[in-house]
């Protein structure tokens, strides 16, 4: 022990913990400026008239909502592109669940031989770079005359979907207690009713967090959608935003990419929000546990 | 304190012997899993390999339909890569996904280990400051590379507020420094995520110990904080290596495909199949699997024990030792 007396301490202290708060809102202050700053150009450049585009000031002199009625005039067929996006990350998540569930109960319930080796597989596999899959893929979809479909876009997607939704639900599983279960089934119930009306229901919020997982994962997906469709009429919204060029490369529409890019990640932003905790818990579970 | 594990560890409800039938209902369970992964994995893995062993000599006829004849060339294709005419800018694209990968993961898990300190620290800020550092990751990198292209525009914000004029976004090493700032800005606060659940399992007790015997907040932070959260850092340094190898939408949107600045292996194939060369693009993108399985493998091996968190509890009873005195 060190010995200092009670009054020298205090005031030390009192200094110390002067200090510490000016840190703590700094650093808060230093984060929230990192992370929102360029999202926040991005959005002050959507609400900008395109005459005023390149103005640096914090707020659009004029307001103007210009942009977000482009977007969606008929040129860039943007409500088409949203509409895909949606299709495409909604089959994706669903799938991937619904193989999932079955595939993390087993691991997480079940006794067999080579889990920890069929586990890690499954995880090797979402290293897999996604232009491994996409160059032969490309050639098969090709064959069999998929290109611009929706499911050469989806089947790619589990690639990652999958994994992604095994690790985590396997996760979520294995905190859940047995003996619920178990004694359903002491009391007549079969493994199939014990899983139906039991597990599932516990297991709700961490597959609720999975598909929120899944689904920004697949929503964000660029290099399978830019591969297997070339028809705008399939395109996904991210695909679609990365088109967006004016007649020339020196008259890009900026303001429109802006507004898009505002559209396409609005939802997420929203999601993010009410869902935070959830999220936070969901990407690191996996690494803690 | 939980160890970090790369799988989690398994523990059956039942210590009882295997049956049969629970061999059986598992196989059942997870046949659609491993349905789906051999036709988006191991097909692709089969017929990339067998595709990168074959020179497509493919064209366009009259009516624009794609031509093939496959030529057996044995590791032509990979000999082509490493030797050829065209390996410099193979060589260039192992350069620059190298180059990309570790500068960005080094600066990300600086800056992220920051942040999770300073997250750590802050309670009255804690839910903005989680829902702030989810935004850069729900992005979509595609529109984040958007996003900067627009910063980084001549008459952008970002020559704006710097007094600068450059030109970000053509080629050279500007482009290199444009496309690892929005990598880092993107990734870093994921990683502050990951460190920061590692921190918040250290127990309190420790960091009290430490302070009775006079450790300050730097050497609080590097003999307590830094080793436990290790295994952490090292699971989310891991994905972020095999993630950023991988590399392509960011370049692509920002800079561009066929720029040589920023050229990575993913874009390299990408337009190899682009151009109907199927035996190259399936070779490129083999070489970069092999690539990503060597550095996982390294990585594995080389911190594998802390990865497995062997170190941790051999760091946690040295931190209580040091109780004993003060330094």
């Amino acid at each position: 022990m060190t010995a200092l007396t009670a009054s020298a301490r205090t005031t030390a202290r009192n200094r110390r913990e002067v200090l510490r708060s000016v840190g703590r809102w700094l650093g808060i202050a230093v984060i929230g400026v990192y992370c929102l700053a360029p999202f926040y150009w991005m959005l002050v450049s959507s609400l900008r008239r395109t005459s005023d585009i390149f103005d640096n000031s914090l707020l659009p002199t004029v307001w103007s909502v210009e942009s977000y009625l482009k977007v969606f005039s008929g040129s860039s067929n943007f409500a088409r592109a949203l509409g895909n996006s949606l299709i495409v990350a909604t089959t994706t998540t669903v799938l991937a669940l619904a193989l999932g569930i079955f595939a993390a109960y087993a691991i997480s319930r079940l006794n067999f031989r080579f889990k920890s080796a069929i586990l890690a597989v499954i995880i090797a596999t979402s290293m897999f770079p996604g232009i491994s899959v996409v160059v032969p893929l490309l050639r098969l979809f090709s064959d069999i005359g998929w290109i611009n479909t929706y499911q050469a876009m989806i089947v790619p997607s589990l690639s990652f979907a999958i994994p992604l939704a095994v690790w985590n639900l396997t996760t979520f599983m294995k905190q859940l207690p047995y003996d619920l279960e178990e004694a359903a089934m002491i009391d007549g119930a079969t493994k199939w009713q014990a899983f139906r009306k039991i597990l599932l229901p516990l297991a709700a919020p961490g597959v609720f967090t999975t598909a929120i997982l899944t689904f920004i994962h697949s929503w964000n997906e660029f290099i399978i959608a830019l591969s297997m469709v070339n028809d705008p009429a399939v395109q996904t919204a991210t695909v679609a935003i990365s088109k967006f060029t004016g007649a020339s490369e020196f008259q890009a529409p900026y303001g429109e990419q802006m507004a898009a890019g505002v559209i396409v990640t609005i939802p997420l932003v929203i999601v993010v929000l009410i869902f935070q905790r959830r999220i936070v818990e969901g990407l690191t579970s996996g690494a803690t546990k | 304190m939980t160890a970090v594990p790369t799988a989690p560890t398994i523990r059956t409800p039942r210590t009882g012997s295997r049956t049969p039938g629970e061999g059986r209902r598992a196989a059942l369970l997870l046949s659609p899993t491993f349905l789906v992964l051999a036709l988006v994995i191991l097909y692709p893995l089969i017929s990339a390999f067998h595709q990168s062993l074959y020179s497509s000599e493919s064209g366009l006829d009259a009516q624009g339909f794609v031509i093939e004849g496959d030529v057996f060339v044995g590791l032509g294709n990979y000999l082509e890569i490493f030797a050829g005419a065209e390996s410099g800018r193979f060589y260039n694209a192992l350069g620059n996904t190298t180059f990309f990968t570790f500068t960005s993961v080094a600066l990300e898990t600086v800056i992220g280990v920051a942040f999770a300190v300073a997250m750590n620290r802050a309670f009255r800020g804690r839910a903005f400051l989680r829902a702030a550092v989810l935004v850069p990751w729900a992005i979509p990198t595609a529109v984040s590379g958007l996003l900067w292209r627009w910063i980084f525009q001549a008459d952008g914000i970002a020559n704006a507020l710097s007094g600068q004029q450059v030109l970000w976004t053509a080629e050279g090493f500007a482009s290199q420094v444009a496309v690892i700032t929005a990598e880092v800005w993107k990734t870093a606060p994921f990683i502050g995520l990951l460190v920061l659940a590692g921190m918040q399992i250290i127990p309190e007790e420790v960091y009290e110990a430490a302070k009775l015997d006079g450790a300050g907040a730097w050497r609080q932070f590097r003999s307590i904080t830094l080793p436990l959260v290790k295994p952490a850092l090292l699971v989310a340094v891991l994905f972020r290596l095999l993630d950023a190898l991988r590399m392509f939408d960011l370049p692509f949107v920002l800079i561009g495909p066929r720029k040589s600045s920023v050229e990575t292996l993913s874009i390299l194939a990408w337009d190899s199949s682009n151009q109907l060369q199927y035996g190259a693009a399936s070779a490129f993108s083999i070489v970069l699997l092999v690539y990503v399985a060597v550095i996982a493998f390294v990585f594995v091996k080389l911190l594998g024990a802390d990865v497995a968190g062997a170190g941790e509890q051999r760091r946690l009873r040295r931190a209580a030792a040091k109780r004993g005195g003060v330094r």
